[in-house]
């Protein structure tokens, strides 16, 4: 049986699943209900200076009946007082021992870094995460993603910190910044003992069509605000291993946010290397429950392949993420149709004869709606099966021995590369494309 | 007229009974459990009689998750395979699904539950395992819904279970009483099978409980007795011509119908006598058969039928032919079923009367009583303490399922009267937690 309880940087916790700093975690009634409902830990909305909130704050971005494929925001950190928010901890500690409180922060100077540690530590916080990551409203007063963008000033505050801090300090990145690696590294040049990523992505949801103002419109204007939710995972799941691949990094752990919603998501994250995972959408969609679902799907996968605990798996996707140059040039794969699989509504065929490489022929006999591939002409692109609607209908099927290897990497090392586009090396040119003439024959009279 | 041909083949049986529930394909349940909202504290869950927690489950397929979904399923209903296919979902689950608000579709969770439970069941899933022995023995009686889900509990908890049922199969009425579009006879058995290799509750067959000294070894051998012995054959209507052979009863002539299949033989017409869903199930399982003329005869209105609306509307639409509020008041026919006479039927101060001069005939060449089966008694009055109410239902305690007889424990039909496949499954279970806090008080 799994034991999913961690040990994240010094701080316990009896599963790596934890709500991350935001509405959710906004007061110690709304995390007792989380922990109660199987959440691990939670880190506390960012707790610091005064701040006064709009009304409203959100919007969502749907994707036909998907409601909140993406997720925005402008509110701030907290807007409860500090006081109130300490009590909180304490008691919520007193009931919960064994679960993670971590207390988000966000001040300016350091005489209030280190006032406000010594508080939270003395409330019971199991360890403390730096917020240099909001994007809206606090950046334009200097701290957030203002800090986050400034490796330089970052460092220096990530050292006030752990001067001052004797509980476990996580550093939360900003996504709004080219490369996360020069964050990252000045967090653990500053000492940090752990990181956690992404915050949210400076973002426009949608504008009005009524007072052409952006999403959430407020009193007619509205502002840039943050993005999260599914579709953030991408970029969080690159920015996750170009911090684990890079040497000064690399075993320095990293909570992983962003986009989390189900077990997979968290098996994701966990193969890319992060240790304990924070969500906020899906909990602000379904509520505290949805943890059952990744809880569950998380035991199976690992009871499945033998993993006792997460550290078995941790990490295992991060050397197959390699550069372009050193995949395989010799790897060949083709669509390939399950007849009796299709329902015949040729998305694949028009998706590659307007978008792709031609690669698949129909009848045009509505009697038989069943498309075939033209394996000479298909480079293996995976698009069609990508649009096909039905599970396993359309697979690529792999045509190369598997005997051979070449990379481009050593092509040029081995000065092979083709220099002009008439070499028998170059790639495209014994590709199949039609007569430009042809595309004359679907017109309709 | 039947819309249906006589069945010559077992495949023309199965195109006549073709399931109404099919399994789902792989992209089907990936776009059906899409829909699914997740509801908080969902209605659908409360509708179910076993809890299942179904916006869970749902997920679980949604997220390729499917062996933790059939793990949500039977964490709650030992039948979660049986119940997909044979619950009356309309008024249970699917009735509660919030889509119905708005008009919409609800979500189909039972093919939903199929889907995952079958993919665990024909690929032989590992997900259940016996308890640790506990050194305590039950006996359970009867291997129908009840019986079976209280074996599964009780062998989770440790016990050694040993089932003794009289006929030669298990399942009960899922098997033989359900009609046979809602689930096949393999679907039905294989369920049991799964169970029984992985928990390994033993099954003796052909092994009526009836005597008293049977009762008093089984005693003496168990420490507690679980009886699921559902209910009786079809009751007497105590008319002339009852005894004609072409009388038949409903639950033995679907029992019948469910293992000869094709090889059935049944006459050109059939009158069905009854208002409730075993009454439906028999008209549209002869018209199913290819019975020319299917008459089904209601004591009472359309309105006042027991049966599920969407029961009736399955037989009309396999072309049965309805008649209300006529009383049978004699079966004709010399050594042979020529007909049965009715007289008509109103309703007076609230009363169910007989309309004086209204009597007419129905010719037919088989009758069928859906009306109504006798309860188990004599095997009850033979074991002291037990305690029947007026229906000859087992009295128990409700939370424990436990008899007036400390050492017996009773659910399903005996206890309830006649429900769903659902509500034994939920019954047995909890009479396993009632035998567990017995015995380990
Ligand atoms: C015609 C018909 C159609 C139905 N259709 C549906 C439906 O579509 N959906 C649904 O959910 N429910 C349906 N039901 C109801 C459902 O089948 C029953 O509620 C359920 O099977 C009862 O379970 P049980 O365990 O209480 O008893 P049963 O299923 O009746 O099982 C009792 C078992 O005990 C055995 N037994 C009896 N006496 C003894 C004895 N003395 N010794 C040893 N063994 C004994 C019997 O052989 C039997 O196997 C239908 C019922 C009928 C009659
Ligand atoms: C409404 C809202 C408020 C947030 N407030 C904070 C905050 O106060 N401090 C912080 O560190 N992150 C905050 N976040 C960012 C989240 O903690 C998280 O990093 C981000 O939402 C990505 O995760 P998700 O895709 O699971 O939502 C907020 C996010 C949302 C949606
Ligand atoms: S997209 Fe899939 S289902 Fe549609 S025609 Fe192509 S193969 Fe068939
Ligand atoms: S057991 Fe029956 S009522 Fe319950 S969820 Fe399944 S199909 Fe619905
Ligand atoms: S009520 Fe319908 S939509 Fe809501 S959880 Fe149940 S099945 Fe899903």
């Amino acid at each position: 049986m799994a034991d999913l309880s961690i040990n994240f940087a010094g701080i316990k916790s009896p599963n790596p699943f934890w709500l991350a700093s935001a509405p959710p975690t906004n007061s110690g009634y709304q995390i007792m209900k989380a922990f109660d409902a199987g959440w691990g830990g939670a880190v506390w909305k960012t707790l610091g200076v005064p701040v006064i909130n709009v009304s409203s704050r959100y919007g969502g971005m749907n994707y036909r009946d998907t409601r909140i494929s993406g997720f925005n925001n402008i509110e701030l950190i907290t807007d409860r007082p500090l006081a109130d928010n300490l009590r909180e901890i304490e008691e919520v500690k007193k009931y919960f021992p064994n679960h993670a409180v971590i207390a988000s922060l966000m001040v300016e100077s350091r005489k209030e870094w280190e006032q406000i540690i010594k508080d939270v530590e003395n409330a019971g916080a199991d360890g403390i995460e730096l917020n240099f990551g909001c994007p809206h409203g606090m950046c334009e007063r200097g701290m957030g993603s203002a800090v986050g963008q400034e490796p330089t000033v970052l460092k220096t505050i990530v050292e006030w910190v752990m001067a001052a801090a004797n509980i476990p300090v996580i550093t939360k990145l900003s996504p709004n910044i080219t490369h996360i690696e020069s964050p990252g590294l000045a967090a653990v040049e500053g000492g940090t003992n752990a990181l956690s990523l992404i915050n949210t992505i400076k973002s426009i949801i949608g504008i009005d069509l009524d007072t052409y103002a952006p999403y959430p419109v407020v009193d007619g204007k509205g502002s840039n605000g943050g993005y999260c939710g599914p579709a953030v995972k991408p970029i969080a799941l690159n920015m996750l291993r170009q911090l684990g691949q890079h040497p000064q990094i690399a075993g320095t752990p990293i909570s992983g946010i962003g986009g989390i919603e189900t077990w997979r998501d968290v098996v994701e994250f966990i193969l890319l290397g992060a240790t304990s995972v924070q969500v906020c959408t899906a909990a602000m969609h379904y509520g505290f429950g949805i943890v059952r679902e990744m809880d569950n799907g998380l035991r199976r996968f690992m009871d499945e392949r033998g993993y006792k605990t997460i550290y078995d798996f941790a990490g295992l996707a991060l050397p197959n993420v390699v550069e372009w140059k050193e995949l395989n040039l010799k790897h060949k794969v083709v669509a390939s149709i399950n007849k009796d699989k299709c329902i015949g509504c040729q998305l694949c065929y028009i998706a590659c004869d307007d978008t792709a490489h031609q690669a698949i022929s129909i009848s045009g006999d509505q009697t038989n709606r069943i498309p075939s591939i033209i394996e000479e002409n298909c480079v293996g692109c995976n698009l069609c099966s990508l649009v096909c609607p039905v599970e396993n209908c359309i697979t690529m099927e792999k045509r190369d021995d598997g005997k051979q290897h070449l990379t481009w990497e050593e092509l040029t090392n081995t000065d092979r590369i083709p220099v002009t586009f008439n070499d028998e090396r170059a790639g495209g040119r014994g590709h199949y494309v039609p007569e430009v003439a042809d595309a004359l024959k679907h017109r309709k009279n | 007229m039947s819309e249906y041909k006589r069945p010559i083949t077992e495949q023309d049986y199965d195109k006549n009974f073709k399931q109404k529930k099919p399994l789902m394909r792989q992209s089907e349940a990936f776009i059906e459990s899409s829909r699914c909202l997740f509801c908080f504290d969902a209605p659908c869950m409360h509708a179910c009689p076993t809890h299942i927690d179904i916006p869970l489950f749902i997920k679980q397929i949604h997220t390729g998750n499917v062996t933790g979904s059939a793990e949500t399923i039977y964490d709650m209903n030992w039948m979660g395979n049986a119940c997909g296919k044979v619950c009356p979902t309309q008024v249970l689950c699917e009735g509660a699904c919030v889509f119905n608000n708005e008009n919409g579709k609800p979500i189909e969770i039972g093919r939903l539950q199929n889907f995952a439970t079958n993919k665990a069941i024909s690929s032989r899933t590992k997900l259940f395992s016996k308890g640790t022995p506990n050194g305590k023995s039950v006996a359970v009686i009867g291997a129908g819904p009840s019986g079976l889900a209280c074996a599964c509990e009780l062998s989770t908890l440790g016990y050694d279970v040993v089932i003794f049922e009289a006929k030669e199969r298990p399942s009960g009425l899922t098997a033989h009483g359900t009609a046979p579009y809602k689930i096949t006879n393999e679907e039905a058995l294989d369920e049991v099978a799964y169970l029984q290799e992985q928990l390994g509750f033993k099954i003796h067959y052909l092994t009526p409980v009836t005597s008293e000294e049977q009762l008093k070894d089984i005693e003496s051998k168990y420490d507690a007795v679980f009886l699921g012995v559902g209910i009786g054959p079809t009751a007497s209507l105590n008319i002339k011509g009852e005894d004609l052979p072409e009388v038949v009863g409903a639950v033995e002539f679907v029992n019948e119908l469910r293992f000869a299949k094709h090889t059935m033989k049944l006459p050109g017409s059939v009158i069905v006598l009854g208002g409730g869903n075993t009454a439906m199930d028999a008209a549209s399982e002869s018209a199913r058969m290819g019975v020319e003329t299917v008459h089904l005869v209601y004591r009472r209105s359309k309105e006042d039928m027991g049966a599920y609306y969407f029961e009736y509307d399955l037989a009309i639409s396999a072309g049965v032919q309805s008649i209300f509020n006529a009383s049978p008041k004699e079966i004709t026919g010399n050594g042979k079923v020529k007909g049965v006479k009715f007289v008509r039927t109103a309703i007076e101060n609230g009363k169910l009367v007989e309309v004086a001069g209204s009597e007419f005939e129905i010719s037919c060449d088989m009758v069928i009583k859906a009306t109504g089966q006798a309860k188990m008694g004599s095997l009850f009055q033979k074991i002291p303490g037990l305690q029947l109410d007026s229906s000859k239902r087992i009295v128990v305690n409700m939370e424990t399922y436990q008899t007036g007889n400390p050492k017996y424990f009773a659910g399903g039909d005996a206890v309830n009267g006649g429900t769903e496949v659902v509500n034994c499954a939920y019954e047995g279970k909890q009479a396993a937690k009632g035998i567990h806090k017995f015995l380990h008080a």
